[in-house]
């Protein structure tokens, strides 16, 4: 029987298939992954010194759900109207039903096409084991991948400089009042943070910017942002825009086939958002899976995400408005929350920084009430004494 | 065999929430839900070992603060991926103001 098959194995494709048979599924499950290794966890390779792979399921557990891994294996082409997928060595599956879960890999800018890049397993070994105390190793890129890297390399002894192109850190992701303290951090740990100039070209030792300074380099990683797998769709001819085009159910231009997590874009306040974070590439998975065995909801989960940098914890829920009205609460000295309302009011983002996990409750509570569509006052979203919790019963 | 020791105050935990209590080289979670009652389990999520001190209780629901592993804190119970492994859970009770819980 021709089944579910699913093409890339990270947390999007994992998901799917185990949630297939979570919810009763009885045709064959075949997650096909370019990777040789067992699916694992990627956040971890940019937060810890020594990469771990951190194993999504283990292998008994694919066995036990019936699920087929095909490792190392790339497919090459996709044929929709005969539901066949064929592989590099000319392998081939048929599917009733098609997930394409190629995720995203990493974008390098012209000038940097040297550098190396951290999306893998494979990619983080090579990083790690070229950094010891004193190697200079250069950050191209102040995103969430850059800064995770930096604070390892800064706890390994290793000097850091980040190099950024736009004038402040996580401009795409976090509102600037919580990216000061990032930064702030980052230079307070030893990190050499220059804002607002660009590396235009790399030599042997190190990288050239645009301010006309050179910096040296024994290593140099680009953490500049990523680009989505949709070279197989493309191929097929499946709609594509900023990333495959799906619906709120992740149904593709092609009937029977399905994409989800970072290769894909959805329907979005008019527009599109494509995501890349790992709890929404299992979210979308998960409901990519029930979309699969004809369920009919729309997708409408809250975006989050997290960071970890030295000590401190970021979280975000909801997408943050590059011009929206921002509201701070302060809930300790050293722990700030950042809302964002749209015009009528409602709560659409709520971003925090802080020590170990201490903004994790109130940016959860404030996930539900994004959900919600709460409206809420300036006041009660900065008084650190109104209780999000009783908000979100009062909603 | 039954060994209880004192872990709080009835009233440091608020309704709904929890507070950590280490002990002996072990940390745990001392859980006041919304009916008033009280239960423990062992304080580290079994998805990462990340501590649940700083999670979100909702009713029966104990949320690990990192990555959203949720367990029912009654029963131990994990309730989904992330999080494939059940909490340890510990008895509880009160004594006056004080919540003893058998580390035994």
């Amino acid at each position: 029987m021709a089944g579910v098959v699913i093409v890339g194995a990270g947390e999007c494709g994992v998901s799917a298939a185990f949630a297939l048979r979570e919810r009763g599924y009885t045709g064959s499950v075949t997650l096909i992954s370019e990777e040789p290794h067992l699916p694992y966890e990627r956040p971890p390779l940019s937060k810890a010194s020594k990469p771990t792979q951190k194993l999504i399921r283990s292998q008994v557990e694919y066995k036990r759900a019936a699920i087929e891994l095909c490792l190392g294996v790339r497919i090459e082409a996709l044929d929709l109207s005969r539901h066949i997928l064929v592989a590099c060595d000319g392998s081939s599956w048929t599917y009733e039903r098609l997930l394409l879960a190629t995720g995203a890999r990493a974008r390098l800018f012209p000038g940097t096409e040297g550098a190396a890049t951290l999306r893998t397993f494979d990619d983080a070994c090579c990083i790690f084991q070229r950094l010891y105390p004193g190697t200079k190793l250069v950050i191209i890129g102040g995103g969430f991948i850059g800064l995770e890297l930096a604070a390892a390399a800064r706890a390994m002894d290793v000097r850091v400089t980040v190099i950024e192109a736009a004038p402040r850190l996580m401009a795409r992701a976090v509102p600037a009042e919580i990216a000061a303290v990032v930064e702030q951090r980052h230079r307070a740990g030893g990190v050499d943070l220059r804002l607002g100039t660009q590396v235009t070209s790399m030599m042997a030792g190190g990288v050239s910017t645009a301010d006309g300074s050179t910096v040296q380099a024994d290593i140099v990683v680009a953490g500049t942002g990523a680009a989505p797998n949709t070279d197989l769709a493309e191929r097929a001819g499946l709609a594509l825009d900023n990333g495959i085009r799906v619906d709120n159910r992740f149904r593709t231009s092609a009937s029977d086939v399905f994409a989800a997590g970072d290769c894909c874009s959805i329907p979005h306040q008019g527009g599109r958002l494509r995501l890349e974070s790992w709890r929404m590439a299992q979210e979308q998975g998960i409901h990519a899976a029930a979309s699969m065995m004809g369920e009919v909801d729309d997708f409408s989960t809250v975006p989050w995400f997290w960071s970890d940098q030295y000590d401190l914890g970021l979280q975000v829920a909801g997408v943050v408005a590059s011009h929206g009205i921002t509201t701070m609460r302060r809930l300790s000295e050293d722990a700030i929350l950042a809302f964002q309302r749209d015009v009528v009011g409602r709560l659409i983002c709520a971003a925090g920084v802080g020590p170990g996990n201490r903004v994790a409750k109130d940016i959860r509570l404030a996930e539900m009430l994004i959900a919600r569509g709460t409206h809420l006052s300036s006041d009660q979203l900065s008084d650190p004494e109104v209780n999000l919790k009783s908000l979100l019963k009062a909603a | 065999m039954d060994k209880w020791v004192e872990a709080c105050s009835v009233d440091d935990i608020e309704e709904e929430d929890l507070v950590r209590f280490d002990h002996d080289g072990r940390t745990y979670a001392i859980y006041r839900s919304p009916e008033n009652e009280y239960f423990a389990t062992d304080g580290l999520c079994t998805h990462e070992q990340v501590h649940l001190e700083d999670g979100l209780v909702m009713e029966d629901v104990i949320e690990c603060p990192k990555h959203n592993g949720r367990f029912n804190y009654k029963t131990g119970q994990a309730l989904g991926a992330p999080a494939c492994v059940n909490l340890k859970t510990y008895p509880v009770k009160v004594e006056g103001s004080a919540v003893y819980i058998d580390v035994g």
